[in-house]
């Protein structure tokens, strides 16, 4: 018996029994494609994210305070972290200290909604400064952006997103009218293009006021949220992140980096992380994903047991008219190979068609580019495991099959 | 009269030679002797019904001679080669292509048609697969069910269906042709087309011939009978007046 001949005999032991063995595949056909599905969204998922970071130039280290959260209970000390105050921008904008810092801003989030005459807008509302504007590249169609001068001043004014001008005033002009912001009135003195995500800011969303103005006047508070730095070039970005780490450490009296208050994140660091979260999450999905293929497993070995229960006496003529052990332990085996692999190959459509369609409504309800990638690195895993599933689950029956006794076979009623 | 003396010694050696065989069957502590001390050897071309009512041991002796189970103690010749020599894939090859197997309940694959059920053991073999339907054809043939050979065999009557199983016990063109039961399942007209084909294989193609039957109707187409009871040989004798299936009818 050579091969196509032994896969002949298995197709035909299949198609007896149709519609059982579509049934039997289901499993196998569903856990393939949710894997297709969590890996190609998690994929793509992956790329928005990345593309979203490198937006944000790749000159940008962004500083954070509070440490590097090493469990939960860290991430409410980050959030309430206040290391990074005045002192710090004084000393960083110090050539001296870090060589290769060519500009920074402090920010500063200020929670809430901005309205202008009874309408309200939650928008994102940002205290930085010019700087800003220019790492994410956004200059006003209309007005101009504020300078140092207003900083200094703590000047009440603003620059807005497309979205928030047309929410508040519709057609009519923004600039020199006063909007309110935490019932401060705030003048617009600039207007930002239409321009969508750029890194983790929605610019058509944002209100921008002098960083000064947001945590003296709004806030009262003496620290920031954040302070962004640009390197003077690509090629130092590594020891001006050095830099910064080593004249924070002075300034703040630390001597075990371990116990550093402060965060400094390159644009590396930041794929790095988005990467390893995107990857924890695809991986944890794949594991759930993964369950159901070995219950699918188990459906396809119970059936090949009553497969070969059912024809036991088919089994017992076979070994009569020549079959080796072997060749009952083949044919057994590649039929439940042939159920498993063409569940992986269907799983594989099904999947690939699935997360298409969720990648056009994902893409339409969070307005971003969110491509489709067909994962086939994925895909060639999911024909090799399901082939596999066939194998291990399918041994165990035939291995049953091939050692029936031909005269007890041939009895069985 | 022992069958041995009438072979002659410038002859082969007998296709099956059995001597001492027993066989014991062993379920926990209970233990049945299916088959006590039987000997006798079957030469190359002989039709040979073995008899004995249920339970006699006829079976179980027509399994280990069949190459389907093994003694437990004894010797068994097969084609002068001692059977215990072989492994089970050797003896797998054996039953491929030197035996033939017809059985009481016909066996046949009941979604294959006549011609798939005749190629069947070919799947085992060597044959090259261009050959096979060739082959089939020309068992099918010698059954004559030619004008049959695409239908289902599900569609077939008992009598049939029984002719397709000989089909397909022929097409190795095997050296003995073992049956059990063939007529069992079969009203007496189809029962006699059955018997008329195994006479005609056995006086035209030399094949030696092993039938288990219970019916002495039956056993007198044969040249010789061996009655057993209780695991044992009652008697083992040539027939005289041996008679053609063909007015075999009551």
């Amino acid at each position: 018996m050579n091969l196509y001949q032994a896969f002949k005999t298995a197709l035909m032991g299949l198609k007896a029994n149709a519609s059982r063995s579509i049934l039997t595949i289901l499993g196998i056909v569903i856990g393939i494609a949710a894997i297709i599905v969590v890996v190609a969204i998690g994929d793509s998922a992956q790329a928005m994210i990345l593309g979203q970071i490198g937006g944000l130039g790749s000159k940008t280290i962004n500083i954070e305070p509070g440490r590097e959260p090493q469990g939960p209970s860290d991430m409410m000390e980050a959030l309430y972290s206040d290391s990074l105050k005045e002192r710090d921008v004084v000393a960083l904008k110090n050539k001296a200290n870090v060589p290769g810092l060519k500009d920074l801003t402090p920010n500063v989030i200020v929670p809430g909604s901005v309205s202008y005459q009874g309408e309200t807008f939650r928008s994102m509302n940002f205290g930085s400064s010019s700087f800003l504007a220019r790492v994410l590249d956004i200059h006003p169609i209309e007005g101009v952006f504020f300078g140092d001068e207003e900083i200094k001043q703590r000047a009440s004014v603003a620059v807005i997103g497309s979205k928030v001008k047309e929410k508040l005033f519709g057609l009519s002009t923004a600039i020199g009218e006063n909007i309110k912001i935490k019932n401060k009135n705030f003048r617009v003195i600039g207007v930002l293009p239409q321009k969508g995500q750029v890194s983790i800011i929605n610019v058509d969303n944002v209100v921008i006021i002098p960083y000064s103005t947001a945590q003296k006047n709004l806030l009262g508070i003496n620290y920031y949220h954040s302070i962004m730095t640009e390197a003077e070039s690509e090629e130092i970005i590594a020891k001006t992140a050095n830099d910064i780490k080593l004249t924070l450490r002075e300034l703040h009296g630390i001597t075990d980096p371990k116990k550093d208050d402060f965060r400094v994140m390159t644009q590396a660091d930041m794929a790095d992380r988005a990467k390893t979260i995107t990857g924890v999450l695809t991986w944890l999905l794949v594991s759930v994903a993964a369950i159901s293929l070995v219950v699918g497993g188990i459906g396809i070995m119970n059936i090949m047991f009553v497969s070969v229960t059912e024809r036991t006496r088919e089994i017992g003529l076979r070994k009569a008219l020549g079959a080796t052990d072997n060749n009952i332990l083949t044919q057994f085996l590649l039929e439940a190979v042939l159920l498993t692999a063409a569940g992986g190959a269907i799983g594989i459509l099904l999947g690939a068609g699935i997360s298409y369609v969720a990648t056009i409504i994902l893409s339409q309800v969070v307005a971003m580019s969110w491509t489709f990638t067909f994962p086939v690195s994925a895909a060639l895993i999911g024909i090799a495991v399901s082939t596999l599933v066939g194998l291990v689950f399918g041994l165990y029956p035939a291995y049953k099959a091939a050692h029936k006794n031909p005269i007890e076979a041939l009895r069985y009623e | 009269m022992k069958p041995e003396q009438i072979t002659q010694a410038s002859s082969p050696p007998p296709i099956i030679s059995v001597k001492n065989m027993e066989k014991v069957f062993e379920d926990g502590e209970t233990k049945v002797n299916a088959l006590n001390d039987i000997s006798f050897d079957i030469p190359r071309g002989q039709f040979v019904a073995i008899m004995g009512p249920s339970g006699s041991g006829k079976s179980t002796l027509l399994h280990i001679i069949g190459l389907l189970d093994k003694q437990t103690s004894g010797s068994y010749l097969f084609d002068g080669k001692k059977v215990s020599d072989y492994s089970d894939d050797e003896i797998a090859h054996i039953r491929n292509e030197k035996l033939g197997f017809v059985f009481q309940s016909f066996n046949l694959l009941a979604r294959a048609t006549v011609l798939e059920n005749v190629k069947l053991p070919l799947l085992y073999s060597d044959t090259k697969e261009s050959l096979w339907d060739k082959m089939a054809i020309k068992a099918i043939e010698q059954v004559g069910l030619s004008h049959r050979a695409n239908h289902a065999t599900s569609k077939l009557s008992g009598g049939e269906r029984q002719r397709v199983a000989i089909a397909r016990a022929l097409i190795n063109n095997p050296q003995v042709i073992f049956a059990d039961e063939p007529t069992g399942n079969l009203d007496s007209k189809s029962g006699q087309v059955i018997m008329e084909i195994f006479q005609k294989l056995n006086a035209e193609k030399k094949h030696t011939i092993i039938l288990i039957t219970h019916e002495t109707y039956t056993a007198e187409l044969a040249e010789r009978t061996i009655h057993i009871r209780d695991g044992k040989i009652e008697s083992d004798k040539l027939i005289r007046a041996r008679r053609e299936a063909n007015n075999f009818i009551k």
